[in-house]
């Protein structure tokens, strides 16, 4: 699994009420949801943002409330990853389970500038700024949530009976 | 291996003898909650599995609080698409306009959740359920898919803060001012993905409505939890709420905490969170001059009987300030029954205020109340995001009821002390 794109960079506790506005929570239509990704803290997102693309952010990012319309507006906005130093963990679970991949790493976060070219290895672990050229390392997901990752997310895993009980 | 309140509940739900904090153990949930906005998502991944049916139907709430009454067709929309899966599946715990209150003030009232409880919700807020010794968590819409068919979540066993708290709080603090200092002390992260365990001699002086308010914001530090240890108040509460007998985890002794905090209440003082994050806290004596257009009294965090009294004990016989739109929003029906009968919705009305039916409204943006572009609210509610209560250049304060009450008193943001009779 791979990812390459530009970095959309943001700072630190990026609150899902600013990913998607509550006032656009009346569909759970993606397309719709997708074209106000961001709206209120970068009018430009939509507009900037390319398939491929890589959010790059600080801590805490996807705060508040627990509507999976965020990491779903993202998804469907083209973002192939998004790279923080930590995530809130409602967003950690629903980016997981609708198979929107993740990752954490305080230091890419940090140096990764906007604009920023970038690629992800995810089989091999690493991140690549090629505008920096500079390799980051990423902590692999514990086996439970990798097997979600690869299926496609929660309910395709469950499906296909590669859900074990973790147990 | 000693556990933590959280972790014995988790272990009790995966049955196991133990957990130790970082494993991912699948779990048995005793309640899935969603609400008007989270559960379309929900329905639409739930039918995209091949599940014979839910896995009961009378372990699932759907509550449509969000946006209703309808606010507009396309809430409208989103209500029908549930009701009908509703009565597709005889979910027993419907709760439709007429009936529905703001969902975590309704479970509970309602004798949904209880003690030693693992609850789950798609709702970020269903954390508030720790108040009663539960271990309640929010979830993503996938989550409650899941749930709704298999009776399980996944878990990453949580570490825990524990928060010792001492003394008794002075007469104008509540558990919202409570929690607003300990967010303001341990930073909007302070506890990410962990448990906030609260303990001490200062529980015995904190109401359930007080520990309701501070659960509910244990998100607003990160946390995945926030939980009391059970008491003789939890007892109570259980006694007159449901008919399960009460199931108690407590922590070991020699449980493992990250950090173990210590908190005066005494020393505590009625505190209020500027824009635009819950931990950009001030105490009353430091805010300063700032002019109010709208007061907002309600929401899952300070919406109860008690903030509505304590709201009504300040507003009585006086009138709310020209420049200042005062909402007040009872959480429940039955909460609005009872204020009806105590005689605080005439209070409310008579001092110039706007008493809606029970909603989420104006917490979220939604609806009944949306700021605009430059004006300023102080609320009852848990967040002061950016655009949270409207125009992205709108501000929201938090704050308690009765800083609240006298604040669109005086049309700027003022301490319940300086209006004290
Ligand atoms: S009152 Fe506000 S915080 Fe509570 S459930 Fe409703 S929208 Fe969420």
């Amino acid at each position: 699994m791979n990812a390459s794109g530009k970095a959309i960079k943001y700072g630190n506790n990026i609150d899902t009420d600013v990913i998607i506005p509550a006032r656009y929570l009346n569909t759970s239509d993606v397309t719709e949801l997708a074209s106000h990704c961001m709206e209120d803290l970068d009018r430009d997102f939509v507009s900037r943002v390319r398939p491929g693309d890589i959010i790059v952010a600080g801590a805490n990012f996807g705060c508040g409330s627990s509507r999976e319309h965020a990491p779903i507006a993202i998804k469907a906005s083209g973002i192939s990853c998004v790279i923080a130093a930590d995530f809130a963990r409602i967003f950690y679970r629903n980016a997981i389970n609708i198979g929107l991949p993740i990752i954490e790493c305080r230091e890419a976060a940090r140096d990764i500038a906007d604009g920023d070219i970038l690629e992800v290895d995810f089989n091999g672990g690493s991140i690549t700024n090629l505008t920096a050229n500079t390799v980051y390392k990423i902590k692999p997901f514990p086996p439970f949530l990798q097997n979600i990752i690869l299926s496609g997310g929660l309910l395709a895993a469950a499906d296909s009976g590669a859900l074990n009980d973790g147990n | 291996m000693p556990m933590t309140m959280s972790q014995k509940i988790i272990a009790a739900h995966c049955g196991r003898n133990s957990v130790s904090a970082g494993e991912i153990v699948m779990a048995e949930v005793d309640l899935v909650l969603g609400n008007d906005i989270t559960s379309p998502v929900a329905i639409k991944e739930y039918a995209k599995i091949n599940s014979p049916g839910v896995f009961d139907r009378r372990k699932i709430a759907l509550v449509m609080d969000h946006f209703t009454p309808n606010k507009d067709i396309k809430a409208a929309e989103q209500c029908k698409f549930i009701r009908t899966f509703a009565r597709a599946n005889d979910i027993e715990h419907f709760y439709d306009v007429g009936e529905m209150g703001i969902e975590h003030a309704l479970l509970p009232e309602k004798g949904l959740v209880g003690s030693g409880e693992l609850i789950i919700g798609a709702d970020s807020h269903t954390c508030t359920y720790g108040a009663l010794a539960a271990f309640s968590t929010g979830v993503g819409s996938t989550d409650m898919a899941y749930a709704m068919a298999s009776g399980k979540a996944w878990f990453k066993v949580p570490s825990a803060i524990r928060f010792v708290l001492k003394n008794k709080p002075g007469i104008w603090v509540s558990g919202k001012d409570i929690i607003l200092h300990i967010i303001g002390s341990i930073g909007v992260n302070g506890a990410l993905y962990k448990s906030m365990e609260f303990t001490g001699d200062g529980l015995a002086h904190l109401s359930m409505e007080d520990r309701l308010c501070m659960a509910n914001m244990a998100i607003e530090a990160g946390a995945k939890n926030g939980i009391f240890e059970f008491d003789e108040k939890t007892a109570e509460f259980e006694r007159a709420h449901r008919q399960k007998p009460s199931v108690v985890y407590k922590a070991d002794d020699d449980a493992e905490y990250e950090r173990t905090l210590e908190y005066d209440l005494s020393q505590i003082r009625p505190t209020v969170a500027f824009p635009h994050l819950p931990d950009n806290t001030r105490t009353i004596d430091e805010v300063g001059e700032v002019k109010l257009d709208q007061v907002v009294i309600g929401s899952c965090t300070n919406g109860r009987f008690e903030d509505l009294q304590t709201a009504a004990a300040i507003l009585e016989g006086r009138r709310v300030h020209p420049d200042c739109r005062t909402l007040i929003i009872p959480a429940t029906q039955k909460i609005y029954l009872q204020a009806m009968r105590a005689g605080l919705l005439e209070i409310f009305v008579n001092a110039g205020c706007a008493v809606s039916t029970p909603t989420c409204g104006p917490c979220l943006g939604g609806h009944m109340g949306i700021l605009a572009k430059g004006e300023r609210a102080l609320a009852t509610t848990n967040r002061n995001f950016v655009g949270r209560m409207g125009h992205p250049e709108s501000e929201v304060y938090l704050a308690s009821p009765a800083a609240a009450a006298a604040s669109a008193l005086a049309g700027k943001i003022a301490s319940p002390e300086s209006m004290a009779d």
